[in-house]
């Protein structure tokens, strides 16, 4: 399996130090050195149909542990619906269809023996707009812990408290705790719901715009808060912003509409995916939305 | 400039006159028929009116026996329909998706049902409750008619409420790895608490208020029941019976309207303050 985020982090420490090559654009707060890429989720062939429409036509792609891989690409690419298939939530979409294997660990996802419910709690996901239950601000977080067996308020408590911190919102509501989290603000809301998912520690987090529906002071929040949790846990995320794609992330992937369905036009580090584009159309999209 | 002025003024003011009037009216009507009531019967309202028996077939003596049955009656059919009818509509909305011709049915012949009258219900619950299955007149009988004509009302409500909930907690919530049924109970079923409970009272506001499905089924006997599969009268029935058949029951019918009126409006509070207190504490929590 895979090491827990506390582990993860030692064995980071350990693989830091000597050559600090940056993958990335910009400066990296506190991001893993990707200099030993092991492939985490291993996606072969994966094609995705809607009822007759495709959506996704044989990407495969290796996301590597520990880092943050960008999806960027046009609306309507498959970004959303790469994410989804990668924690099975395409199973709850009517109609939707996939074929090709997705392996996370070496293990297949759609083997029969795998548990859904065990393969989604080890993978967080947060949503574009952020959806906090209508529930309290604790119990927000407590139910899905419930949920997985974690029932006694001595164990809740302290994993509540500690996941506040970890997306820096104790401070803001230790003493409202039991007030709504409908009550929050967008960016505080986006917190609790990654919070949430972070409970259940996962190793995998996948985000879906995390920060498109907040205004740019919580967005920039919600980077920070990203970038903090790089190294810790195995992280995708889709963005349509290009600069924070470049701030954050270790590994690219340009997803592109080709005929009618998404495809994976190009793959790599970050800073080869903007600097020295090897295709044409991931060139035009880089420096087109830069310029 | 002015004349189109001052027709834009004429015009506005004629709207709200008949907007004003139209509300006015309906306020009117409403007025109207409880003062009727008042007055024709809050003189014979008393606690012994409510706690007797009727004598003289209902021109004396009171409706303790009749609100007895009435309890039971709604009773049966609350405690039939309820449990029948929320799951139908869990099942309509969570288990089975919105276009397949199996839910289109359901749904279709819940329309169907919707609007048969009552009177037609009666007759189908004495040709089957009563004889058939042998429950003769009895409130046990009247209750099961009234659970049926009560099922359209619940599914249909508690079926909007369930999918009124946005498909985003449904997401979220298996994202996190919850269950089916932990979704449902824990999440669904409390954000849809508001429309069960506007169903619950439109079912029981409809289940005292029915005369014609019970005439045939739960019958018109106004001793005190003994056990459920005694004939009970409802009161609906006993207004209905006094005001129709009963010379000089006239006063004793507007007494027994109050009641049945003072008990609705006492059901309609109490249901909204439930259902407001349900969201409040389904946030807080
Ligand atoms: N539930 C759905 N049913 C049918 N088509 C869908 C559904 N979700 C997405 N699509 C279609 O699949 C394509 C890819 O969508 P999506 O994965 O949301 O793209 P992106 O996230 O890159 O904008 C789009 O053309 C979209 O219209
Ligand atoms: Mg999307």
């Amino acid at each position: 399996m895979c090491p827990g985020p506390r582990q993860a982090m030692s064995e980071q420490k350990q693989m830091a130090g000597e050559d600090n090559i940056a993958y990335t654009l910009g400066p990296m707060q506190a991001g893993p050195i990707c200099c030993d890429p092991q492939p985490l989720i291993q996606v072969e062939d994966l094609s995705l149909h809607y009822g007759a429409k495709a959506a996704l036509d044989r990407v495969t792609l290796d996301i590597h542990r520990g880092c943050i891989t960008a999806l960027i690409g046009p609306s309507g690419c498959g970004k959303t619906s790469f994410l989804l298939s990668i924690n099975r939530l395409t199973d709850l979409i009517p109609g939707c269809r996939i074929t090709g294997r997705i392996r996370i660990d070496g293990r297949d996802i759609h083997d029969p023996l795998c548990d859904v419910q065990t393969l989604r709690r080890r993978i967080g996901m947060v949503f574009q707009k952020p959806i906090p239950f209508p529930l309290s601000i604790h119990r927000n977080i407590e139910l899905p812990l419930h949920e997985h067996g974690i029932t006694r308020r001595a164990d809740t408590g302290p994993i509540i408290e500690q996941v506040l911190q970890d997306v820096g919102l104790w401070n803001e509501v230790h003493d409202r705790l039991h007030s709504p989290a409908l009550r929050l603000s967008g960016g505080q809301q986006q917190r609790l719901c990654i919070a949430r998912a972070l409970a259940l520690n996962p190793h995998i987090l996948l985000m879906d715009e995390p920060c498109s529906a907040l205004d740019p002071l919580a967005s920039g929040i919600v980077e920070d808060l990203i970038s903090r949790l790089s190294g810790r846990y195995t992280i995708v995320i889709v963005t349509h912003n290009l600069a924070q794609a470049g701030r954050i992330a270790n590994y690219a992937a340009f997803f592109w509409t080709k005929g009618q369905a998404g495809q994976l036009v190009e793959f790599g580090r970050c800073r080869q995916i903007f600097e020295s584009p090897s295709h044409e159309l991931t060139a035009a999209y880089v420096n087109g939305v830069r310029g | 400039m002015a004349t189109l002025k001052s027709i834009h003024a004429c015009r506005d003011r004629f709207a709200q006159f008949a907007i004003y009037t139209a509300a006015f009216m309906v306020c009117a009507a409403f007025v109207w028929i409880l003062s009727d009531l008042v007055l024709g019967g809050a003189a014979h309202l008393s606690w012994d009116f409510l706690v007797d028996s009727p004598r003289d077939a209902g021109r004396a003596g009171g409706i303790g026996p009749i609100l007895v049955s009435t309890g039971l009656v709604l009773m049966v059919a609350l405690m039939a329909a309820l449990p029948l009818g929320w799951t139908t509509a869990v099942l309509l909305a969570e288990y089975i998706s919105a276009d397949s011709s199996f839910g289109y049915a359901v749904r279709y012949s819940l329309h169907v049902l919707a609007c048969v009258p009552s009177i037609v219900f009666g007759l189908f619950g004495n040709a089957f409750f009563s004889i058939y299955l042998d429950m003769g007149f009895s409130i046990l009988s009247g209750g099961l008619t009234l659970a049926c004509m009560l099922l359209p009302i619940l599914i249909s409500t508690a079926d909007a409420g369930l999918r009124a909930v946005p498909d985003t907690y449904r997401l979220s919530a298996a994202a996190l790895g919850m269950s089916r049924t932990t979704t449902l109970f824990r999440l669904l079923l409390p954000a849809a608490s508001p429309s069960l409970a506007a169903g619950l009272l439109l079912g029981t506001g409809r289940a005292v208020a029915e005369t014609a499905a019970l005439l045939f089924t739960s019958g018109y006997v106004d001793r005190m029941p003994g056990s459920l599969l005694d004939s009970g009268r409802t009161l609906s029935i006993h207004i209905f019976d006094l005001s129709m058949n009963i010379p000089g029951g006239d006063a004793r019918a507007h007494a027994s309207a109050l009641v049945l009126i003072t008990a609705l409006l006492l059901l309609n509070v109490a249901a909204m303050r439930l259902a407001a207190g349900w969201q409040r504490r389904r946030i807080t929590e």
